[in-house]
C-alpha cells in the first residue's frame, strides 16, 4: 500500500468547507474489469463482466436484486473473492490484494457505523490504522465532518443519531482516508423518499468536490439516471448496456433493459414494414409505430414497449377498456385492458370512465420496438 | 356508560401501571422462585447465625480462623479463575471460526456433547485416559518423552480438566451467540477501511464483545466455583483440591453442624459475589449499547 500523502488542497468554497480532501492517495488513470467472474457453488453471480472506469467517473451499477450489482462491488472492494478474471488498477492486479490493502472507501447499505466509537472515532477510524499522527488526523476529521455538514456531531454516539445523519457519518469515514475510489452499496436504499432525495444531491456535491472515482450500486433507476456519469445496468450476473444516463432512458438496447427503465407497455405483434428507423407493427387491426431496434425486418413477430406517459388516446390504434382511472395533478393516469387481456398504463388530459372503450397509439418518436424473445 | 368526567377504573389505573391479568402468568415462577431459592436462602443465613455453640458469630470466627477451612476459598478459586479464563481464551477463536463455517450445527453438536455426559462419565474417562496407566501416560512413556509414568489425577489437574471439559460447552456456547451476534458488516467496513484481522478483533470485535464476555465468564465461573463431584472423583478431596463444597459438605454430613455448613455456604456465596460485582463493574466500564451498524 503507498503511503498515505496527505495532499489537502486549499479551496474556498461555498459550503465554508476550508480544505477538503483531495483525491490522491494512489491516482490512477482507469480500474479494469476484465471478464471478472463470482459463482457461489453452481450458482453464477457474475458471468465475465468487463468494464473500464475512468479516474473520477461516477459509475451506477444498476439493476433488480440478484443481478450480481452488489457481488461485483464487493468483488471490487476485495469482500469477496473472484472465481474467474482480473481487477486492475492501470497495469496493476488488484484481485489478489486483501480489502484493507486495496484503500478503497465503502460505504454500505446499512451504515455499518461502528456503535461503540463516537463519530468521530468512526470517522478517524482509517486514518488511526494508517497510523496518521493525531494532529493531522483532526484536521482531516474535522473536514470530513464539515464537508458532509456534521461539524458539531462528532462527539455522539451512531445510535443517537437520525438514519440521514449515520448515512453521513459512513460517507465521511470512507472519504476520509483519501480513497481513489469511492464505492457505495446501495447507500440510501434504508431512509425515507424526502431525505432520499437530499441525501442524492449531497452525495453528486461530494463526488463534484472531491473528484474522487465512485461506483454506486442501486436498484433505483431515478437514483442511478440522476448520479451518474454513466449508467452499467446489469441482469443475471451480466452487462446488459452501458451508457450515459439520456441515452439509456431514450435508447434501452434491449427489451430487459426498456423495461427496467419504465418501458411499462408491452404490446406483442408483427413487423409488416420498416421505413426510414421507423416500424409499423400489425396487432390485430390496428397498425403501430415505434423506433426500430436492431435486426429487425418485416414479418418478424416484435415487442412494442412504452412508457406510460408516451401512450395515449388517439383516433388511430389499439381498443381497449378503462378498468381504472387514477388524477395525479395536472393529468390522468389510466390503467386499461385490450382484448388479448394485456394490461396497458396511459395519461390522458381529461377523465375517462371505468369501462369506457378507449382507442390508445404510442408516440412514434419514443416507444421502441423489439424483436420478440423467441 | 361513564361519562368522560368520571374517575377512571381502577382496573384501567392498574393496567396503565403495567398490572392485568397476564401479570398472574408470573405467578408460578414467583413461587417456585420463594420456594427454592429465597426461602431456603433466608433459611441458611438465619441458620448459620445460630451456631451450636458460642457466641452468634462464631461459625464465621471459626471458619476464618481456620487454615484448613479458609485456604479453601484460595484453593476453590484457584480451580475457578484459571478454568473460566482458559475456556473462554479458547471459547473466542473457535467461535470465531465457527461463525463462518456452513455447517455450523454439525460441529456445534460434537462440541456440545460433553454437556449431556455428566460429571461422573467423564471422571471415569478422564481417570482411564489421564491416570498413571491410561493411555496418555504410556504414550508418552512409549515416545520417550518421559521416564515415569505421569500422574494427572487424583490431583488439581485432574479436577482442573474435569470442569474445562464440562463447562467449556456451555462458555462456547454462549460465546458463540454473542460473536455471531455482531454485524458482519463492521467487520468488512473495518476492513475496507485498512484495519488488519488483528486490528479488526482489537478495535471492533473486543469492544463489542466484552459485555457479552463478562456474562459468559460469570455463568461459568459460578459453575466452576460450586465443583463437587470432580473434585472427590479426580481430584484430592483431603489436599490439593479441597474446594469449598467439600468444606460445607464435612461440616452437614460428617460433623452434623448444619449451622456451620450454613455458614461456609453463605461465605461461598459472598465470594461469588463479590467476583460477580468485580466483573459487572468492570463491564460498565465499556459500550454495552446495539453490535449492529446501524438501520436495516
Amino acid at each position: 500500500m503507498p503511503p498515505p500523502t496527505s495532499s489537502l488542497r486549499t479551496i474556498l468554497s461555498r459550503d465554508k468547507v476550508s480544505f477538503i480532501v483531495h483525491s490522491a492517495s494512489s491516482p490512477f488513470q482507469q480500474i479494469r474489469l476484465d471478464r471478472v467472474s463470482r459463482a457461489f457453488g453452481s450458482f453464477n453471480a457474475l458471468r465475465e463482466v468487463s468494464l473500464d472506469i475512468g479516474r473520477g467517473e461516477f459509475i451506477a451499477l444498476l439493476g433488480p436484486s440478484g443481478c450480481g450489482k452488489s457481488t461485483a462491488l464487493n468483488c471490487i472492494a476485495g469482500l469477496l473473492a473472484i472465481t474467474g478474471g482480473a481487477i486492475s488498477l492501470d497495469d496493476r492486479r488488484i484481485d489478489e490484494l486483501k480489502p484493507e490493502d486495496r484503500g478503497f472507501g465503502m460505504v454500505f447499505q446499512n451504515y455499518a457505523l461502528f456503535p461503540h466509537m463516537k463519530v468521530r472515532d468512526n470517522v478517524g477510524f482509517g486514518l488511526k490504522m494508517r497510523g496518521v499522527p493525531r494532529a493531522d488526523a483532526d484536521r482531516r476529521i474535522d473536514a470530513a465532518l464539515e464537508l458532509v455538514r456534521l461539524g458539531n456531531q462528532g462527539d455522539k454516539l451512531p445510535g443517537q443519531l437520525s438514519g440521514g445523519q449515520q448515512q453521513r457519518v459512513a460517507i465521511a469515514r470512507a472519504i476520509v482516508i483519501e480513497p481513489a475510489l469511492v464505492l457505495m452499496d446501495e447507500p440510501l436504499s434504508n431512509l425515507d423518499a424526502k431525505l432520499r432525495l437530499e441525501m442524492r444531491a449531497e452525495i453528486r456535491r461530494i463526488h463534484n468536490q472531491l473528484g474522487a472515482t465512485t461506483i454506486y450500486v442501486t436498484h433505483d433507476q431515478d437514483e442511478a439516471l440522476s448520479l451518474a456519469d454513466r449508467v452499467v445496468v446489469m441482469r443475471d450476473g451480466q452487462i446488459r448496456q452501458v451508457g450515459r444516463p439520456e441515452e439509456l432512458y431514450d435508447s434501452p438496447a434491449s427489451l430487459d433493459v426498456a423495461e427496467f427503465m419504465g418501458f411499462r407497455n408491452r404490446i406483442a405483434g408483427t413487423v409488416t414494414a420498416i421505413d426510414n428507423g421507423r416500424a409499423t407493427i400489425a396487432v390485430g387491426d390496428a397498425r403501430l409505430v415505434g423506433r426500430a431496434g436492431a435486426g429487425l425486418g418485416p414479418g418478424d413477430a416484435a415487442m412494442l414497449v412504452a412508457r406510460p406517459d408516451d401512450l395515449a388516446l388517439a383516433a388511430a390504434g389499439l381498443g381497449a377498456t378503462v378498468e381504472s382511472v387514477e388524477y395525479r395533478g395536472r393529468e390522468f393516469v389510466g390503467l386499461a385492458r385490450t382484448g388479448d387481456d394485456s394490461e396497458l398504463v396511459f395519461h390522458s388530459d381529461t377523465r375517462l370512465d371505468t369501462g369506457a372503450t378507449v382507442t390508445l397509439a404510442p408516440d412514434p418518436a419514443r416507444a421502441l420496438v423489439f424483436r420478440a424473445a423467441s | 356508560m361513564s361519562t368522560p368526567d368520571a374517575p377512571v377504573s381502577l382496573r384501567r389505573r392498574l393496567a396503565l401501571r403495567g398490572l392485568d391479568g397476564t401479570t398472574l402468568l408470573i405467578a408460578p415462577a414467583l413461587l417456585f422462585l420463594l420456594a427454592v431459592f429465597v426461602y431456603p436462602f433466608l433459611y441458611g443465613l438465619w441458620l448459620s447465625f445460630a451456631p451450636k455453640a458460642g457466641p452468634w458469630f462464631s461459625n464465621y470466627a471459626a471458619f476464618f480462623s481456620d487454615p484448613f477451612q479458609y485456604n479453601t476459598i484460595w484453593t476453590t478459586l484457584a480451580l475457578a479463575l484459571p478454568v473460566t479464563v482458559i475456556s473462554l481464551l479458547v471459547a473466542i477463536p473457535v467461535a470465531f471460526r465457527v461463525r463462518l463455517m456452513r455447517r455450523q450445527r454439525l460441529l456445534t453438536t460434537i462440541l456440545v456433547l460433553p454437556i449431556t455426559l455428566g460429571t461422573v462419565l467423564i471422571a471415569q474417562g478422564l481417570l482411564n485416559y489421564l491416570g498413571p496407566q491410561g493411555w496418555f501416560s504410556r504414550t508418552l512413556m512409549f515416545l520417550h518423552l518421559t521416564g515415569g509414568p505421569v500422574r494427572l489425577t487424583h490431583n488439581y489437574w485432574g479436577v482442573f480438566a474435569s470442569i474445562l471439559i464440562t463447562g467449556f460447552p456451555f462458555t462456547f456456547l454462549l460465546t458463540l451467540s454473542y460473536v455471531t451476534g455482531i454485524d458482519p458488516a463492521l467487520e468488512q467496513a473495518g476492513a475496507t477501511l485498512g484495519a488488519s484481522a488483528w486490528q479488526r478483533f482489537r478495535h471492533i470485535f473486543l469492544p463489542l464483545l466484552v459485555p457479552g464476555l463478562a456474562i459468559s465468564f460469570l455463568l461459568s465461573f459460578v459453575q466452576s466455583f460450586a465443583v463437587f463431584p470432580s473434585a472427590v472423583l479426580v481430584g484430592a478431596p483431603a489436599g490439593p483440591t479441597r474446594v469449598i463444597s467439600i468444606a460445607a459438605y464435612q461440616a452437614a454430613f460428617e460433623k452434623y453442624d448444619y449451622s456451620m455448613a450454613s455458614a461456609i455456604a453463605m461465605i461461598m456465596a459472598a465470594v461469588q459475589l463479590v467476583v460477580v460485582v468485580l466483573v459487572l463493574a468492570g463491564r460498565n466500564m465499556f459500550y454495552r449499547g446495539s453490535t449492529s451498524g446501524g438501520k436495516g
